[in-house]
């Protein structure tokens, strides 16, 4: 939890206990008080500092992509494995309706208790994660299904089997395919996008960000480490690595910003939620209307142009 | 005979340990020898002077270990004399997050090694056949990848397909260039990308992998290739060895990410060593010539 998030629960809780108290002036006074400063203190939940917002993308109460399946798809039939090698329960996917359109929907998956944890890996996909996608996204081109993926992840799995099948490979094939497909792509970046375990399911054609998610080039702590052979330092790091969605929408990184409910998509889920059902749809159907061509041309122009 | 062989790699492993502890920083220091001096190897112990490596192609004249080479001597030893053609020599940074002390460090590496970018790219010719060609220098900034070197090799494979040219590109790198943050993230699409279409268009790229070729760049156009090569005990991977022992917390296997651990596991086609690599560069050209026309 955010540190303003703990200080509105301290007067909340505060402010409960005074109710029962007997009436007096103190109580009136102090009542007075405490709703000035949560007032406040909502007021600056409005402006997140990064390190804030990077507490807010892992929360662990942040809407998740079973959540988002749940709410803004119907009838989702899972689809399982890379028929390659293995299943990987940190990235699902299958086929569902979006607005009464069939679709390939495509999630990374943290999980919430432990045990989901252990079984999605924490978010950090395998190689056959990825190259579930890539077959689930080749098919949603044979039978000219727009995709939408549903980003969150710590990176992929830094993980001794998988550098032996092939995690390189399995990224670098996602991104060079991914730009050639003749269907709608949207990404959206629900949590965290760290590295390219992010950036192989972000290749679209829009580019969407919540309001408090990040994306970045690897985690600040990773960062810090690397940088300053110090991981302590990843608050410095959080504030001059530009990982927010509004530094992205800046650099033309993103192509646009999903708003959440103040403080964040964990104080009210469902209008989360429905935020991001309403950008995407507007996007998707932006998208629809063009041709494959046009798909392909604008989704490799875009990132041809990317730091030219 | 094959026990002995076993027992040589064993040890050039053992050795490798070494070289391993020093990934992920920045910067491989560049020791200038004095001519006539004596260096000691740091993988089989003996010694040699400047001059015998030099004439060995950077090579341990005793245990054929290796040594990292800067761009343009790899391409003086790949490509017929004179014929290369140098692009966009002067591409460079400019610093896309305004990183604090990151111009500076840009700065000390130009003059150090004489290079605006960690890679080099133009056209030559191998035994008379011409082709793109583009080398990456891990001297500069471990070769991590900038914005600036991301559009310097998309201009590459780019001129590759307009010109109907093979595409040879020597691999190396550290991974990301963390001054540029999100800027260097993208270049894997952007250089992946390009690589599908010169690919779909029917060019040949092979790519070859020298040491270390890692991160963003291993997940992106080098593992892309028609054909991969690598250089013998060249580090290869996704994630650094640090953060994966971190990660699993315990000690990884031996030889893990070398080249020879990623031919074992279907990555790699040939290794093949620097006192080959022109010679097998040509055959492989000379193949891909001809093809049947439609
Ligand atoms: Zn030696």
């Amino acid at each position: 939890m955010i540190e303003i998030e703990k200080k509105i629960e301290a007067i909340e809780q505060e402010l409960a206990e005074l109710k029962t108290a007997e009436d007096s002036e103190y109580k009136k006074v102090r009542e007075r008080q405490l709703i000035n400063n949560k007032e406040e203190l909502m007021q600056a939940m409005k402006k997140l500092s990064p390190t804030d917002k990077v507490a807010v993308a892992r929360h662990k109460d942040r809407p998740n992509v079973s959540e988002y399946i749940e709410e803004m798809f119907e009838e989702f039939f899972e689809l399982k494995g890379d028929h390659y090698f293995g299943e990987d329960e940190s990235i699902l996917g299958g086929l569902a309706f979006f607005h009464g359109i069939p679709v390939t929907v495509i999630g990374q998956k943290k999980g919430k208790t432990l045990e989901e944890n252990l079984r999605c890996n924490f978010g950090m996909p395998n190689p056959e994660g990825y190259r579930k996608a890539l077959r689930l996204m080749k098919q949603a081109e044979k039978f000219k299904r727009p995709i939408i993926t549903l980003i969150d992840t710590p990176g992929a799995y830094p993980g001794i089997d998988a550098e032996a099948r092939g995690q390189s490979e399995a990224i670098a094939r996602n991104l060079a395919e991914m730009s050639a497909l003749e269907v709608p792509i949207i990404a959206v970046i629900i949590g965290e996008g760290n590295s390219g375990g992010a950036l192989a399911l972000a290749v679209a054609n829009s580019v969407l960000m919540l309001e408090n998610s990040i994306y970045c080039i690897l985690s600040p702590e990773g960062f810090a480490s690397i940088l300053w052979k110090d991981a302590s330092r990843s608050k410095e790091a959080c504030e001059i690595m530009k990982l927010t969605a509004q530094d992205l929408l800046g650099f033309g990184m993103i192509d646009a910003i999903i708003p959440e409910p103040l403080g964040g998509a964990h104080r009210d889920k469902k209008a989360a939620i429905k935020a991001a059902e309403a950008v995407i749809y507007q996007e998707l159907e932006k998208y629809r209307a063009l041709s494959a061509a046009e798909l392909r041309e604008q989704r490799y122009h875009k990132f041809r142009s990317m730091g030219q | 005979m094959e026990n002995a062989f076993k027992e040589k790699r064993d040890l050039i492993f053992a050795f490798k340990e070494l070289r391993l502890q020093g990934m992920e920083t920045e910067e491989e220091p560049i020791k200038e020898v004095p001519e006539g001096l004596f260096i000691k190897c740091k993988y089989c112990g003996e010694s040699y002077t400047k001059d015998e490596l030099q004439n060995n192609l950077y090579l341990c004249p005793h245990c054929s270990h290796h040594e990292p080479i800067g761009a343009y001597k790899r391409l003086e030893m790949v490509l017929d004399k004179d014929s290369f053609k140098e692009i966009n020599k002067d591409m460079h940074s400019n610093d896309p997050l305004n990183f604090p002390g990151y111009q500076k460090k840009l700065q000390k590496q130009e003059e150090k090694c004489g290079i605006k970018e960690a890679l080099v790219t133009g056209t030559g010719t191998i035994d008379g056949i011409k082709t793109a060609i583009g080398v990456m220098d891990s001297r500069f900034l471990m070769a991590s990848m900038s914005a600036a070197l991301g559009e310097k090799l998309t201009l590459l494979i780019e001129l590759a397909e307009k010109e109907h040219l093979p595409l040879i590109i020597f691999t190396a790198s550290g991974g990301a260039r963390m001054q540029e943050g999100i800027f260097s993230l993208m270049q894997m699409v952007k250089t992946a990308q390009a690589i599908k279409r010169f690919s779909d268009s029917g060019g040949l790229y092979i790519a070859y992998l020298t040491h270390p070729t890692t991160g963003g760049v291993s997940a992106s156009f080098a593992t892309l290739g028609d054909i991969t090569l690598a250089e013998p005990d060249a580090l290869i991977g996704f994630a650094g060895q640090r953060v994966i022992e971190q990660t699993i917390g315990q000690k990884l296997p031996q030889g893990f990410q070398l080249a020879e651990y990623l031919q074992e596991h279907g990555f790699v086609d040939h290794i093949v060593s620097r006192k080959e690599m022109k010679k097998t560069l040509s055959l492989l050209l000379r193949l891909h010539q001809g093809g049947q026309e439609k």
